[in-house]
């Protein structure tokens, strides 16, 4: 707060000059106070630097690859990079990347603020502190686990789901299953949610937590049921708290790499199914096809990665003009 | 738990639950008892599937019970509560198959003998070979990733909680938000474009920049949450004894918060410690030991369960040693969360709810 322009206090016995006044607010007068201020400063602006050079490179490396691009760089269905013309594009990769985040938030969303409200308001106190721990426990397993986990474990579970889906819902074209192993989006997507379910979980934790006891008890004491307590009170306060937690978890289903790499059989051509192997993503794609990638290939690799690091720019950015908006959240003090 | 009676039941909605107390556990029993008999009948192999049945059934008769008795705000209620329970064991059924797989399968080859000794010359469908060159690895990446990320992100974060006023502190927390959201390998791509552009090869310090990048936006966001929870009064006090802004914020500031600071660094170590996308990219792996992180490449635990995997087409030797290595990465992810948690509620500040 700005002392000088604070018209409305009751004026002290000996009026400071408003220049005096503007030192004491400024503060930082000392020499160590000068050090101590420029060093934080500093990695403040080291870390916008850093992220300006991430913009730069990536762009600079991105240029030279798709400057000798023989095809359209967002239209091309095929990724070849170590032949004499090569030809890539990142179709196949916008679309498998959009799908798969989009079914592990339809998924992990719902899931994650029930579990949420299970710790704040539905769990039995004892239980709900081993609860949170739980879920923490779920992101703290490293994504080349899950990965290994989705492999063994999730994909053979697959196939009953996936027989049923392509019983009855496989008139639509989007629940058709040829029987091929089940390593395809849409287990890509149930993986995923389960890695994001917990940063959702945490977050909207956290806000519920915040939401003012008297809300609540003003509800009870209308004769409101539980449900109805949370519907009136607790989720229209957390709204915009589970909007960034679900952006946060977009931008981690958005960028997984080894999970997908691990459990997605990749191809480059666009599957109208969900259920049928095939597709892929940006990040996957650039962890399979690094090793042989000559450094042409690392360039056209690169420019993939920037696309990338747009989108979950953009993602993020969203997610906090959304915020923003709403009414003043903080985290910390509500 | 009120459990007033309100008089007219009929023309009311106000109605208080009615239903006993151990409702719910009997609709969960019969609706797992049914949701069993249905599975065996269709002939459904995946225990899945007999589960998420059963939710079903629990959730309609948990709807159709209440209806019936209590009316339909009640049953609202109800439903809300057991869709809520449903969800939560939605979680831990993935959480308990995949720590219950990786104990089962990874004690198979993990003793001193793996933990002490690197791949050498052991090829990949031999058995025998461990993990001692990507432990060492892992060590002096993340480490020196630590000495990088951790001291910008306290940092940035005094400045922005401390000193942080207009359009710079905002731009930082803008950038500090949207930096956590870089995928891991991008900010490997980045480090990759330096290092093509000055011909380097992949040595272990190219990784633990990425690393640090990944890092910082998670310390600064934690250990700002925990510097706003120290009260404003300490440092008026120390202010007001003439104290200078530089000491009060190391000798009161950080004294107060450094408990969840330390979590916060911790918890940022355990996340960095599982990335195995940037070290792909620019470590790039090595069944040998180099315990030079300036120079060659070096292997990690990460992507080395990575690599097995890859190898190993699903069995055999390597598919075991990457189970055996996943319980070993797990364990010190594990072991680094408790004591930072430990440590998080020995020094929490004391504050209200």
């Amino acid at each position: 707060m700005d002392i000088s322009t604070t018209t409305d206090v009751p004026p002290p016995a000996s009026q400071p000059t408003i220049a005096e006044r503007k030192r004491a607010a400024r503060g930082a007068t000392r020499p160590g106070d000068r050090i101590f201020l420029g060093l934080s400063r500093g990695s403040g602006i080291l870390l916008l630097v850093i992220m300006a050079a991430i913009a730069v490179f990536l762009t600079y490396r991105a240029v030279l690859a798709i400057s000798k691009d023989h095809a359209n760089f967002l239209t091309t269905f095929e990724w070849n990079t170590n032949v004499l013309e090569p030809k890539f594009g990142i179709a196949v990769l916008v679309f498998g990347t959009i799908v798969s985040s989009v079914i592990a938030m339809v998924i992990a969303v719902p899931v994650a603020v029930a579990i949420a409200l299970f710790i704040t308001h539905y769990a039995p106190r004892r239980m709900s502190g081993p609860v949170a721990y739980v879920i923490d426990l779920l992101a703290a397993v490293p994504s080349i686990v899950y990965g290994l986990w989705g492999a063994l474990v999730l994909v053979p579970h697959m196939n009953g789901l996936f027989g049923w889906l392509n019983d009855f819902f496989g008139w639509t074209g989007v629940f058709s299953w040829d029987e091929g192993a089940p390593r395809s989006m849409l287990t890509v997507g149930i993986l995923l949610a389960i890695m994001i379910l917990p940063i959702i979980t945490n977050v909207s934790r956290e806000v519920f937590r915040q939401v003012p006891q008297m809300h609540e008890e003003a509800a009870l004491a209308l004769g409101a049921t539980r449900w109805e307590v949370v519907r009136m009170s607790v989720l229209p306060f957390g709204r915009s708290g589970v909007i960034s937690a679900s952006m946060l978890g977009l931008g981690r289903a958005l960028g997984e790499t080894m999970a997908v790499a691990t459990v997605l059989s990749p191809s480059f051509d666009i599957q109208a199914s969900l259920l049928n192997p095939g597709g892929g993503t940006f990040a996957q794609n650039i962890a399979s096809k690094f090793s042989e990638a000559n450094e042409f290939g690392r360039d056209a690799l690169i420019a993939s990665g920037l696309v990338l690091f747009v989108i979950t720019l953009l993602v993020n950015g969203a997610a906090r003009l959304i915020i923003a908006r709403r009414a003043e959240y903080s985290g910390a003090n509500a | 738990m009120s459990t007033a009676a309100v008089t007219d039941k009929r023309h009311s909605t106000l109605r208080a639950a009615s239903l006993p107390r151990w409702t719910p556990w009997v609709i969960a029993a019969g609706s797992l008892v049914l949701g069993i008999g249905i599975s065996m009948a269709a002939g459904l192999d995946s225990q899945v599937q007999w589960g998420l049945i059963a939710a079903v059934l629990f959730v309609l008769g948990t709807f159709g019970v209440a209806a019936r008795v209590e009316g339909r705000r009640q049953a609202k209620d109800r439903v809300a509560t057991s869709l809520v329970w449903v969800a939560f064991l939605l979680a831990v059924v993935p959480l308990v198959s995949l720590i219950w797989v990786t104990v089962v399968r990874g004690v198979k080859v993990l003793d001193v003998y793996f933990l002490t000794h690197s791949m050498g010359v052991v090829a990949d469908t031999e058995p025998g070979g461990g993990i001692y060159h990507a432990i060492i690895g892992s060590l002096e990446q993340v480490g020196l990733a630590t000495l990088i990320g951790a001291p910008i992100g306290v940092l940035t974060a005094i400045y922005l909680v401390e000193y942080g006023r207009g359009r710079l502190a905002k731009a930082v927390t803008f950038f500090v938000d949207v930096m956590t959201g870089i995928p891991s390998i991008v900010a490997g791509l980045f480090i990759l474009s330096l290092m093509l552009i000055f011909e380097m090869q992949p040595f272990g310090f190219a990784g633990s920049l990425a690393l640090a990048i990944l890092m910082m936006p998670v310390v600064v966001r934690s250990t700002e949450e925990m510097l706003k929870l120290v009260p404003n009064e300490l440092r008026e006090a120390s202010l007001a004894l003439g104290v200078p802004k530089w000491r009060t914020i190391l000798k009161v500031v950080l004294p107060t918060s450094v408990g969840g600071i330390t979590t916060g660094i911790m918890l940022a170590v355990a996340r960095i410690a599982g990335e195995t996308a940037p070290v792909l990219l620019l470590v790039f792996g090595n069944p040998f030991i180099n315990n030079n992180p300036f120079e060659g490449a070096q292997a990690s635990l990460p992507l080395y369960i990575y690599q097995q995997f890859a190898n190993s087409a699903g069995s055999g030797a390597a598919f075991d040693r990457a189970w055996a290595a996943s319980l070993t990465l797990i364990a010190f992810v594990m072991i680094l969360n408790l004591v930072a948690r430990g440590i998080a509620r020995w020094k929490a500040p004391k504050t209200g709810r």
